[in-house]
């Protein structure tokens, strides 16, 4: 691995090309649950960062030490561990959005997306280059949660980060809100879409299709 | 009796565990390519939900909730923040435990279940159960209906979107499309329709 370019492009890849949310469908519970407003949106992408990059340091340090047979436990309790700190922390200093990422911070123990990491990289790399592959990844998530709760909370309220942007029609300006955006479907087709998007932009992450059509000059039966 | 079976259609419809709450999506959109996949991860969660909830509470009671250690002694304990790692290794040694009993007395379910039995550990439904049942303080008795009727839920779910995407193998989606784009726009869709029984429970 060329030095520079090879932690570069560790830290890179995951932000669009091997993007864990809409590439490797990790971590996708919490990505849509708490996109209602960008500062919860921000928040979590900012607590599951921290978490998967600390996590993916410390157990690419002891890898070498870890028996085969127990290590999702000894994995799962170090990535517990750190959730505990994190939930701690925000309820200390943020009690409100705490409140609201209600459940789904501690959630973050059972993401797939800190779990798929320590196990598909972290166990086999030491530990720079470790935490540059979960640094990255905790970075695409971030970007696909940013977008998606800018987007619900700009249409859903007219608001960014609780500041209004677009003047509501209720107070004489010309924005209605859809409140379908804060709503759960609106999540899936906003993240549908956001999948059709970029694969279009990148055909080589297309599936393949599963049964090939008929053709279409052939007389029917 | 009718609040408990108010609250097992409560937590199988109007909070709906994949639909409403996105919770369980990583397994609930990677096994649902097959019915039958489906169908025997449904009854898993199920079963793993029914037992690992009650369990939780009984654990999260007598030993973890502030002032749990008062006949001991030490009345200003309060050893909830511990309830994640507890929770977690409840849930991955009932697991096993359920894994080993079903293998040895029912191999024919044992099966069926095949790999789903061991990955439902890191499964986010089922530690959101328990987390839920601590958040909204449910008695024992609650706790155990509402994890089967969360189990039930996401059953029913996962049976239809599977039944909706083996129609739709046939289909002729934009390439882009494909696969995980498609199952989200079905999810949504679903997702709209259990929303109605969301307007449903509020109507009452």
């Amino acid at each position: 691995m060329a030095a520079r370019g090879g932690y570069w492009s560790t830290l890179t890849d995951p932000l669009i090309r091997q993007n864990p949310v809409t590439l490797q469908i990790l971590g996708i519970c919490s990505a849509l649950a708490v996109t209602t407003t960008l500062a919860t949106a921000v928040t979590m992408s900012v607590s599951l960062t921290i978490v998967v990059t600390l996590s993916a340091w410390i157990i690419s340090l002891i890898r070498r030490h870890i028996p085969g047979a127990i290590r999702l436990i000894v994995q799962i309790v170090i990535i517990a561990s750190l959730v505990i700190v994190i939930d701690q922390v925000l309820q200390a200093y943020l009690p409100d959005i705490s409140r609201a990422l209600s459940v789904y911070v501690g959630l973050i123990t059972t993401n797939c997306l800190v779990l798929g990491r320590t196990e598909a990289y972290a166990r086999h790399h030491s530990p720079l280059p470790a935490m540059a592959d979960a640094f990255g990844n905790g970075l695409g998530y971030s970007l696909i949660l940013i977008v998606l709760g800018g987007v619900r909370e700009l249409f859903g309220k007219g608001e960014l980060f609780g500041v209004q942007v677009l003047p509501l029609a209720s107070d004489g300006g010309w924005f209605t809100p859809l409140s379908l955006m804060l709503l759960a479907p609106s999540a899936f087709f906003l993240l549908g879409l956001l999948v059709w998007t970029i694969r279009s932009l990148l055909p080589e992450q297309s599936e393949a299709r599963e049964t090939t059509p008929p053709l279409t000059g052939e007389p029917a039966e | 009796m009718t609040d408990l079976w108010s609250l097992f259609l409560t937590a199988a419809f109007v909070d709906n565990m994949p639909l409403t709450l996105f919770l369980g999506l990583c397994t609930f959109l990677a096994l649902s390519k097959r019915p039958e996949a489906a169908l025997g991860l449904g009854v898993a969660m199920t079963g793993v939900l029914g037992v690992t909830v009650p369990l939780n509470h009984l654990i999260y009671t007598f030993l973890l909730a502030p002032g749990a250690w008062a006949w001991a002694g030490l009345p200003e304990i309060d050893l909830s923040y511990l309830s994640l790692i507890a929770f977690i290794g409840v849930i991955a040694a009932s697991v096993q435990l359920l894994e080993m009993l079903l293998d040895r007395f029912l191999p024919a379910i044992h099966a069926a279940f095949g790999v789903f039995l061991p990955l439902l550990t890191v499964q986010c439904a089922i530690l959101a159960g328990s987390l839920f049942m601590v958040e909204r303080s449910y008695t024992l008795a609650q706790s155990a209906v509402f994890g089967v009727g969360s189990g039930a839920g996401f059953a029913v779910a996962v049976a239809m979107l599977a039944a909706i995407r083996t129609r739709l193998a046939y289909a002729d989606l934009p390439a882009g499309l494909r696969g995980l784009g498609i199952a989200f726009i079905l999810t949504g869709l679903m997702s709209l329709g259990f929303a109605a029984f969301a307007q449903m429970a509020a109507a009452q």
